[in-house]
């Protein structure tokens, strides 16, 4: 059985293209370090995954799947989120850009501020290492929180990730998380963001074949 | 839950005894609400543990971190006392996974602080007497238990802990890991804990959280592992 192998994806932008909401510093380490630890530990697993499988191993298997998990999705959480930011002064950056999907927005949380202030909270409530997704699920919108590296994979369309990993931020913004999500709402791609709510989920997961 | 952190933390107690007038014996069978938990000081400087874990993390982890779960512990503890008053059930389960949240954090760092020491001031070594007999038997060697230790550390996926602990029922010393801030209860009793949050290795280690988890063992205070084991 062959299987592909992932590679790191490039950023969209340089590394200190999102300052000062996202430090030069950190969006090295979390790509160059952090993400490509996961696409390495995801192909490590499923080369010894397709081996189990050639060798009919179950319980290896079975075995194997926490470790698929977890670096396959930080593999794919960490490859949408890239493409969910944009720097400040670009067009992208501006809701403008994504005028049907503030519009649903605006219909279902009343207003854009309102949806930021859900979020937030969503995003400061998580205990512990995660992520907060706006998802579109069926024809609605709504907020979901994944613990870790799990990733959106129920059917829903990721549309906007946020990383809350303290790697995400601490070096900056240390133990004032607050601020780094006050912060990275200057920093959305809302052209991103309409794109994937326009399409389904195999438009927003296609950066992952474009991995391989 | 309160009484039982109440009669397994000696450091929380201490905590409690200092804002709360209130005789020991009688807060032990009394709610969290009589008196708040309070951030215990630190044993030694926020600088004693360098080079190992730098000063600047100690104190946020100290004084920022630490402090939040306090707050957050209490907090619950006051919301879950008014829902009680109110016979408001739904409310009162609604603080449960605060509760464990921020309670856990509180008593996994007032763990965590007393069994770290200065190294050659009653941090790093190794082991001795029964504990190093134990930890012979049940791991090989000291080298092994660092070992799995490591292993287990490395293994986390997200923030936890990992936790030398005794079975009370065996005796016997094992490793396990906890998630997020979830505390070791039941059948286990904590002797050693070693926070594997990103805040607690992060602006002196960045990613290479392995040297963080090698390091550690330099500043272990087998002393309080000693005595946690003993009783």
């Amino acid at each position: 059985m062959s299987i592909g192998t992932f590679s790191l994806p490039a950023l969209p932008y340089a590394y200190d293209a999102l300052e000062p909401s996202i430090s030069a510093q950190i969006m090295e380490l979390h790509h160059s370090k952090h993400h490509q630890a996961y696409v390495t530990n995801l192909n490590n697993a499923l080369k010894t995954y397709s081996t189990a499988i050639t060798a009919n191993d179950i319980p290896s298997q079975i075995a194997l799947q926490a470790a698929i998990k977890f670096n396959g999705g930080g593999h794919i959480n960490h490859s949408l989120f890239w493409k969910n930011l944009s720097p400040s002064s670009s067009a992208d950056a501006n809701p403008a850009s994504a005028p049907t999907l503030t519009a649903e927005i605006a219909k279902t949380w009343g207003s854009l501020d309102k949806f930021k202030e859900a979020m937030g909270k969503a995003l400061l409530g998580l205990q512990g290492s995660g992520w907060g997704w706006l998802v579109k699920d069926g024809n609605t919108l709504r907020i979901v929180t994944t613990k870790d590296q799990d990733p959106v994979v129920g059917g829903e369309v990721p549309i906007l990730g946020i990383d809350m990993w303290e790697h995400a931020y601490y070096l900056q913004y240390l133990n004032g998380k607050a601020a780094y999500v006050e912060n990275i709402w200057k920093v959305i791609n809302w052209s991103t963001a309409e794109q994937r709510f326009q399409g389904d989920r195999d438009d927003a997961f296609e950066i992952l074949k474009a991995s391989l | 839950m309160s009484s039982s952190l109440l009669r397994t933390t000696p450091l929380l107690r201490a905590g409690l005894r200092a804002r709360a007038a209130k005789p020991l014996a009688a807060m032990a069978t009394t709610s969290f609400t009589r008196g708040k938990a309070t951030l215990p000081d630190l044993p030694y400087d926020y600088g004693a543990l360098e080079p190992y874990i730098s000063g600047q993390i100690m104190e946020l982890h100290h004084s920022k971190h630490h402090q939040t779960y306090v707050n957050g512990f209490n907090a619950a503890v006051e919301a879950l006392a008014e829902a009680e008053a109110k016979g408001d059930s739904k409310a009162a389960a609604a603080q449960a996974p605060l509760l464990n949240f921020h309670g856990g954090g509180h008593v996994n760092h007032s763990l965590f602080w007393e069994n770290l020491a200065p190294n050659g001031k009653g941090g790093g070594g190794e082991p001795e007497g029964k504990l190093l007999t134990a930890i012979n038997q049940d791991f090989g060697s000291f080298e092994n238990l660092k070992k799995q230790t490591n292993t287990a550390l490395a293994g986390i996926q997200g923030s936890g802990w990992a936790w030398l602990v005794k079975d009370k029922s065996s005796g016997n010393l094992c490793l396990v890991t906890r998630a997020n801030q979830d505390p070791v209860t039941g059948n286990f009793e904590p002797l050693l804990g070693i926070d594997a949050w990103e805040h607690a290795y992060y602006l002196q280690y960045q990613n290479r959280k392995a040297e963080y988890f090698s390091a550690i063992w330099d500043v272990i205070n087998w002393g309080t592992v000693s005595k946690r084991f003993g009783n």
